[in-house]
Parts: structure tokens; C-alpha cells; sequence
């Protein structure tokens, strides 16, 4: 086994006291205020509604190893691919880097003792979880079979499952993620170290403030639209369904125009995180700091502008059609910039091959072929033609899972060492990367084809000439399921056994990297004042670091 | 830098024009103004409401900041109703080519 | 952001126990405060604001049923209302002027006035909630329209129109559009008087804790954040009635 261990000569001694040891037992959790637990209790909710989403997964993908639907019923295959999609979406990848590593990091990255408001903090994680209580008491009496884009009339009036239940919890868990961006914005705003500003931040800060503003201006409409809803349904009268004089399509445009930006939620905090990898494993500063920093604001606000490119079949006017694909291809600039960012970064230099620089190639890669398939959507004629197939599919899963999970993943192993104060097996940990990859490629790729040749999506059935496809790909989701088992068994083996780290183990320039590992409750002794840029690094050569507080 | 604090006077005339401004408002209503009367009726509504902001809500005396913010968030509602309003109003549009 | 440095953190004074022990100092602490309520507006905008989607778009879509809808509101109830709120909206701004100028007593006297005046707008609001009630106003199967009305057959005569049997013309208007009215009423006047019952409750926490004497001119946070959040509600009312009584006049 390969492992990042301190050469012989250096015993690093773990800190006496840190946040992990400052006080043992349930309530020490559980009414805990410091955002390094509260990160800790949503690391571990999201895994668990994680491998929720993914055995939703499994049984879609054993379903559609056959062209027959002869595992499960075609009104059960309904509810399976709604839950995957509601319990990914809405519990495990919005919260996901945010809720974990956001919140693990951003006071540490500035130089704060807490977030602006440890004890909204703490709620949002009960109010997560309340919302996610319900949401499974609505998967276990029965399930939800509308899709996870709830469309109207079939949600308010025709559907016979627990469509209350689950719009009830996706509504409550919406003010956990409303809570999260105000706390973040605050923090960022008011909370900085003396001497840090704007443009010294990390890009992982830069990418965090645009989620949060994405979140805080994109949730209240989500949550509205779900009350209106679930009146709808309740009371049977309301302003979305036809037959009560309503109209369905206003309900996709209050949908998407939360649920379009939501996308950039689960995108943007990877792609700050990948900044943080592609800077520290190159030791260079990063090529265009200020174009990556401002293109993650263009990205949210840009992500307002482009919703209605899911609604082009929807009768929605062609003309709105057209400003929307127009602005869609607009939203591609941003994105760009920083692909071709993090590509001059590794132009000419040398790379250390370490796990989470790894999971950022996987990032750049794939997001940049789900990117790009995005653009062929977005152009009007294009979609039309594979509109609801698994074209559709493939590319959200290049986005959602080839990017948000790579860059969540990456993010976990690199401040794994802050986290846990132990490293984790490198060996198992390439291995791991190697398998999600390798099972990744093979489960979505064979789909971009299948949607080519017009496979529709959401049916568990389908034409013989498919199945070669499908069977790839229901192979690759097997692959994919051990890439995903192993970090969660070597991560959590690693918290005991795992050689200790020091407080700076890769090394990197951040103010995260300046304090123990695990840092003390408090994250500083003193009040860093920075007077550095976020990534001076010295020479390969020289193994200190930039500035000193 | 504490917070600025506004003279009772400001407080009171301002309530003296917002007082004025809804009689207006009410007495402007009972006359038919066609398609005007949502807009004269919006325009007094915005201008309560920036009289409210900017003095009961001290955002004239505030940071650049607070004015941003609230800025952003006008914004992002003007986007939400005027691109849904970009497909309801070209619904019915004829192809002029 | 903090420009000083860490040295007052544990330094004791009049104010720390105010001061929560992740600030540098109170007026980081204000700052964060007063920052965090208006991101919370902006919420609360995006929130209305979805149903002013709805209320502009099914508007535009039958003018003439909202118009018809729109009539069956007291524009006395509504202006009584709109009043009792923009005062409420006043003395608030006095509890926090008195509570920047450390006036206690006037302090809680304004804030008890406020929480009168916010109650009287609920009360008001309840009257006209039973009314839409009685008379069969709120949509659903029971929906009823204009039996009680003298204004029932003016709606579907054009003013230019000839003198047509009213009760022929009536089913011109859609009943289900006028529900759709009905319904964007109680929903975004449901949703205004909830946000109301909210302020009253942190009215009735702020009036507790005044008599305690918590608030200083140094420390007044929670009143002002609450002040914001009372004008905040004062403004959706401000865009509420005219949008909801007014606009049918004349349609």
C-alpha cells in the first residue's frame, strides 16, 4: 500500500486538542455549534441518503438489463426513477459540497472562528433532516411516481401516490439550503481574517458565495411553487391544472427557474474545489485567478437567464425558445473559461499524481463532455429531436456525477487529512478513483448513444436492439457501485488506522492548511492576518510556504 | 460607525406622504384610466415602498452593500417575470418568415 | 470585516455579554446581523414573489374575471387595513429610534402599539376572511358569485353595450377564472398574514425582553432586524391592495 506517510525522520504528534476531542457523547453533537461538526453530521446524512439514491439506481439499472419489464411493474419503475431522482437531487448532491466541505472550510479558509450564525448552522441540519424524515416516510408508505420534476396536472391532480408527503419534506429541506447560503454570504461578507480580501480569497470561497447566492435567490421560488402545489393537491383548487382554469406551463416556469440554477448549486462548489486540487498539485498559482473567481458569478447569474430550455417541447413559444437557447449558449462562456483556466494551470507543469488531483482530471474531463452535450441541447432543433431520451440522461449524469460527485469526491480526499487528521490509504483510494472512472464512462456513455438513436427516457421497457447499450451500461453501474463502496470503507478504516497527517501534508498555501489537523475547536490559536495571494507557492524545491501570521 | 439615527421628523412626514399617497391611490382607482390605471397604480405602490426602504428601513443611510442586495433581489424578480413573460406574450406571434 | 485584531475577543466591557464569542466585536456582530436579515428579504422577495408571477399572469390571461373577481373585496376593509399598517410601520421605526436613543419606556410603549395595530390588521383580516366565506367566495365546490351582489350584472355589460338581459350575459365570465382570482387572493393574503402572525410573535419576544431592559443603545440588534423584517411585511401589503381591491374598478 502506497501512502502520502511523513518521511522517517519527521514524527508528526497529532494535536492534544481538537474540535474531535473537545467533548465525546451525543449532545456534544448533536447540539454542537461548531460548523467543523455540523459538517461532520451532514457528511454523514448525505452518505446515507447517497447510497439511498444509488440502490434506487441499482434497481433501475437491473430493470433495463432486459428489454422486458420483468422485474419490476411499469408503475413501480415510475416510483423507483422519481425517488433516485428527488433523494439524489434534493438530499444528497444541493447539500452535498456546500453542507459537508463548505461548511468545514469556509470559516477555516478566512480565518473565522465560526460561520456568521453557528446556531442557523445547526438548524439547517434538523431542518434537513426533518424534511428528510418525511420524504422517507413518503418512499416507505408507498413512494412518489410523478418524476422528480413534479409537473403539474399529474402531481396535483392525477397521481395517486404520495406526492404530499414528498413535496412536504423537499419543501422543508429547502430552507436548510436557504439557511446554508445566507449563513455563507454573511460569513464571507463579514468574517474575513484581517488582511484577506476579496481577491486573495481561495476560488473555493468564490465558487461557495455564488452557490449561496443561487441558493438564496433560486430556493424561495421552489418553496412557493410546492406550497401552491401541494394546496393544489389538497384542496383541489388552485392555478396549475387545467381543469381548475389553470395552466400547467406556469408551473414548469416556477420549477426550472429554481431547478435550471439548482444545477449550478451542485456544479459550482466542485469547480472551486477543483481550483483548490489543480493550484496545490501543480504548486503553481493558478492560471486567470480573477477570470475562474468572476466566472463562477457569471455562472449564477447567467443560470437565471436559461431555464426555459427545458420546457422546449412544452409550448412554450418559439420565440421565448429561441432567447433561451440563445442564452443558454451564453452560459457555455463561463464555463469555459474555466476549463481552459485549469488547463493552462497544468500547461508545463509537473503534476503530482495524488488521488484528489486524480478525482480533478476525472472533473475536468467529464464535465467538459456533459458541458458540451449540454450546448447540443440547448440549441433549439437539437433538443427537439432528443428531447426526454437518454441523451438527456447522459448529459446530467456527465454533469451531476461525472462532475459535482468527481469534484465532491476529490474534495473529501483532499481535506480528508484536515477532517480526520489521518490520511487515507493512497493506494486503495487510486484504486478507487480508477474504478468510478472505468464504471462511470461505461455506465453513461453507452446512454449518449442510446438517446441518440431515441431511446426516451422514464420507461422500463424498451425495443430489442438496445440491449447491448443497456447491458454495458447496467455493467458499468455495477463498476460504478464497488468505485463508490470503497472510499466509504477505506475513508471511514482511515479514521483509525490511518497514518496521522501534519498540518500541512500536500503542501498547500491555504489558511486551512496553517492550523493543526484537526484543527482545535476554536481554528486558530491567533487571528491570522494574511499576506499572501491564495496560491504563492515557492518552488517545487523549497518545501515552506508563503507567508507566515 | 454606529447606526445613522433618523430624525422624528423625517419618520413623520414620511408617514404623512405614505398616508397621502394611499388616499391617492384609492381616489385614483374610481376613475377609468384604461390600461393606464395599473400603471399609475404600480408606479404609487413602487414609490411607497421606496419611501419605506429608504427611510423607515434606514437603506439611505446604509452601506453600498445593503442597497446592493436589495438591488439583486429586484433584479432577480424583474427576471423571473419578464422571461416567463418572453414565452406568454409571443405565444400568438405569427412567423414573419 | 474585521480590520482590528483579535485583542478584544475575551476583553470584558458593558457589551460582551452581547457579544456572541465567534465576533471580533459589535459592530462586526451588527453588521453580520443586519446583513443576514436583508439576504433573508431578498427570500422573501423570490417567495412573494412567485405569486405575483401567477397573479400577473392569470391577470394579463382574464382581465375581465379579475376585474369581476376584484369587486367582491372591500376597498373599505382593504384601506382600513392599509392604514392600520402603514401606521404600525411608524411606531416601529420609533421603537427603534427610541431604542437607538435608549429610551426604554418608549421603547416597549411603541412596541406594544405596533403589536396592537399588527393585531388589528389580523382582526380586520379575519372579518373579511369570514365574509368571502359566508358569501361563498373561497374557490372550490361551493364556489358561488354575485347572488349577494348588486354589482353581479354590471360586469358583463360592456359600458358601450347595448342594455342586454344581464342574467344572459353573465355566463360570459368563466367561473373557474374568477376562482382563480379567489384563489391568488387567499393565497397571497394567507401567506401575508402569516408572515404577520410571525412578526407579531417576535414583537411579543422583543416587548419581554425590552422590560428586561436587554436593549442598549449598544445593543439593539434584535429590534431593528425585527423592525426590518415588520417593513419588509408593510411593503407586500403596500403592493397587495391596489393589485387585489383597486384594479377591478374599471376593467
Amino acid at each position: 500500500m502506497i501512502s502520502t506517510a511523513p518521511k522517517p525522520s519527521e514524527v508528526i504528534v497529532p494535536p492534544q486538542r481538537h474540535y474531535l476531542n473537545a467533548g465525546y457523547g451525543v449532545k456534544s453533537w448533536l447540539l454542537t455549534t461548531d460548523h467543523k461538526r455540523i459538517g461532520l453530521l451532514y457528511l454523514a446524512s448525505i452518505t446515507l441518503f447517497f447510497f439511498l439514491g444509488g440502490a434506487f439506481a441499482t434497481i433501475i439499472r437491473l430493470e433495463l438489463a432486459t428489454p422486458a419489464g420483468d422485474l419490476v411493474s411499469s408503475e413501480n419503475y415510475n416510483k423507483f426513477f422519481t425517488m433516485h431522482g428527488v433523494v439524489m437531487i434534493f438530499f444528497f448532491l444541493i447539500p452535498s459540497v456546500p453542507a459537508v466541505l463548505g461548511n468545514f472550510l469556509i470559516p477555516l479558509m478566512i480565518g473565522a472562528k465560526d460561520v456568521a450564525f453557528p446556531r442557523l448552522n445547526l438548524l439547517s441540519w434538523y431542518v434537513y433532516n426533518i424534511g428528510a424524515i418525511i420524504t422517507l416516510y413518503a418512499i416507505i408508505a408507498g413512494g412518489v411516481d410523478t418524476g422528480w420534476t413534479f409537473y403539474a396536472p399529474l402531481s396535483t391532480t392525477y397521481s395517486n401516490t404520495n406526492v404530499m408527503a414528498t413535496g412536504v419534506g423537499i419543501f422543508i429541506t429547502g430552507f436548510s439550503s436557504i439557511l446554508t447560503g445566507l449563513n455563507f454570504i454573511v460569513t464571507i461578507h463579514t468574517l474575513r481574517a484581517p488582511g484577506l480580501t476579496w481577491l486573495k480569497m481561495p476560488l473555493f470561497l468564490w465558487a461557495h458565495y455564488a452557490t449561496s447566492l443561487i441558493q438564496v435567490l433560486g430556493t424561495p421560488v421552489i418553496a412557493i411553487t410546492i406550497l401552491l402545489l401541494a394546496f393544489e393537491r389538497a384542496v383541489h383548487v388552485g392555478i396549475f391544472d387545467p381543469a381548475l382554469g389553470g395552466d400547467p406551463v406556469l408551473f414548469q416556469h416556477l420549477f426550472w427557474f429554481y431547478s435550471h440554477p439548482a444545477v449550478y448549486i451542485m456544479i459550482l462548489p466542485s469547480m472551486g474545489i477543483v481550483s483548490e486540487i489543480v493550484a496545490t498539485f501543480v504548486r503553481k498559482n493558478i492560471f486567470g485567478y480573477k477570470f475562474i473567481a468572476f466566472s463562477s458569478i457569471a455562472i449564477a447569474v447567467f443560470g437565471f437567464l436559461v431555464w426555459g430550455h427545458h420546457m422546449f417541447v412544452s409550448s412554450q413559444s418559439v420565440y421565448a425558445g429561441m432567447v433561451f437557447s440563445f442564452l443558454s449558449m451564453a452560459v457555455a462562456i463561463p464555463s469555459a473559461v474555466k476549463v481552459f483556466n485549469w488547463t493552462a494551470t497544468l500547461y508545463k507543469s509537473s503534476v503530482s499524481y495524488q488521488t484528489p488531483m486524480l478525482y480533478a482530471f476525472g472533473f475536468i474531463g467529464l464535465f467538459t463532455i456533459g458541458g458540451l452535450t449540454g450546448l447540443f441541447l440547448a440549441a433549439l432543433g437539437f433538443d427537439v429531436h432528443v428531447h426526454d431520451t437518454y441523451f438527456v440522461v447522459a448529459h446530467f449524469h456527465y454533469i451531476m456525477v461525472g462532475g459535482a460527485i468527481m469534484g465532491y469526491l476529490g474534495g473529501l480526499h483532499y481535506w480528508w487529512p484536515k477532517i480526520s487528521g489521518r490520511m487515507y490509504p493512497e493506494g486503495w483510494a487510486k484504486l478507487g478513483v480508477l474504478t468510478i472512472f472505468v464504471g462511470f464512462n461505461l455506465t453513461f456513455f453507452p446512454q449518449f448513444l442510446l438517446g441518440y438513436m431515441g431511446m426516451p427516457r422514464r420507461y422500463h421497457a424498451y425495443s430489442e436492439e438496445f440491449q447491448v447499450l443497456n447491458v454495458m451500461s447496467s455493467a458499468g453501474a455495477s463498476i460504478l457501485a464497488v468505485g463508490y463502496l470503497l472510499p466509504m470503507i477505506y475513508l471511514i478504516w482511515s479514521m483509525r488506522y490511518g497514518p496521522v497527517a501534519s498540518a500541512n501534508p500536500w503542501p498547500s498555501t491555504g489558511l486551512e492548511w496553517r492550523t493543526s489537523s484537526p484543527p482545535p475547536p476554536e481554528n486558530f490559536e491567533k487571528t491570522p492576518v494574511v499576506t499572501w495571494h491564495a496560491y504563492e507557492f515557492k518552488p517545487r524545491d523549497q518545501a515552506e510556504i508563503v507567508g507566515e501570521f | 460607525m454606529s447606526e445613522h439615527i433618523v430624525p422624528i421628523k423625517i419618520y413623520l412626514s414620511i408617514w404623512l406622504t405614505l398616508m397621502v399617497l394611499t388616499g391617492v391611490t384609492i381616489w385614483v382607482a374610481y376613475y377609468d384610466l384604461k390600461q393606464f390605471s395599473v400603471i399609475v397604480a404600480l408606479s404609487i405602490a413602487v414609490f411607497k415602498a421606496l419611501l419605506v426602504v429608504l427611510y423607515f428601513m434606514h437603506v439611505r443611510y446604509s452601506s453600498r452593500l445593503t442597497k446592493v442586495i436589495i438591488a439583486a433581489g429586484v433584479f432577480w424578480l424583474i427576471i423571473l417575470i419578464a422571461l416567463t413573460f418572453s414565452d406568454y406574450w409571443t405565444r400568438n406571434w405569427q412567423a414573419a418568415f | 470585516m474585521a480590520e482590528s485584531h483579535a485583542a478584544t475577543v475575551e476583553g470584558s466591557g458593558p457589551s460582551t455579554t452581547a457579544l456572541a464569542h465567534h465576533f471580533e466585536d459589535m459592530e462586526q456582530q451588527r453588521e453580520a446581523g443586519t446583513l443576514g436579515m436583508w439576504v433573508f428579504l431578498i427570500t422573501e422577495i423570490m417567495f412573494f414573489g412567485g405569486m405575483f408571477l401567477a397573479y400577473t399572469l392569470y391577470r394579463s390571461k382574464y382581465p375581465d374575471e379579475f376585474a369581476r373577481g376584484s369587486r367582491e373585496l372591500s376597498i373599505l376593509l382593504g384601506g382600513i387595513n392599509t392604514v392600520v399598517l402603514i401606521g404600525s410601520s411608524l411606531t416601529m421605526a420609533m421603537a427603534v429610534h427610541s431604542a437607538q436613543t435608549g429610551n426604554r419606556k418608549k421603547l416597549i410603549g411603541f412596541l406594544a402599539v405596533t403589536l396592537l395595530l399588527g393585531l388589528t390588521f389580523l382582526g380586520i383580516k379575519a372579518v373579511e376572511y369570514t365574509e368571502k366565506f359566508e358569501h361563498h367566495h373561497f374557490p372550490g365546490v361551493n364556489f358561488k358569485l354575485g347572488e349577494h351582489s348588486e354589482t353581479a350584472s354590471q360586469v358583463a355589460q360592456k359600458p358601450d353595450g347595448a342594455a342586454a338581459q344581464p342574467q344572459a350575459q353573465k355566463p360570459v365570465l368563466d367561473s373557474k377564472r374568477v376562482q382563480l382570482f379567489f384563489w391568488i387572493y387567499f393565497a397571497m393574503t394567507g401567506m401575508h398574514a402569516l408572515h404577520m402572525i410571525i412578526g407579531a410573535g417576535a414583537l411579543s419576544f422583543l416587548i419581554y425582553y425590552s422590560r428586561k431592559g436587554r436593549y442598549t443603545p449598544e445593543y439593539y440588534a434584535p429590534v431593528e432586524l425585527t423592525g426590518l423584517y415588520w417593513h419588509f411585511v408593510d411593503i407586500v401589503w403596500i403592493f397587495l391592495f391596489p393589485l387585489l381591491y383597486l384594479l377591478g374598478l374599471h376593467e
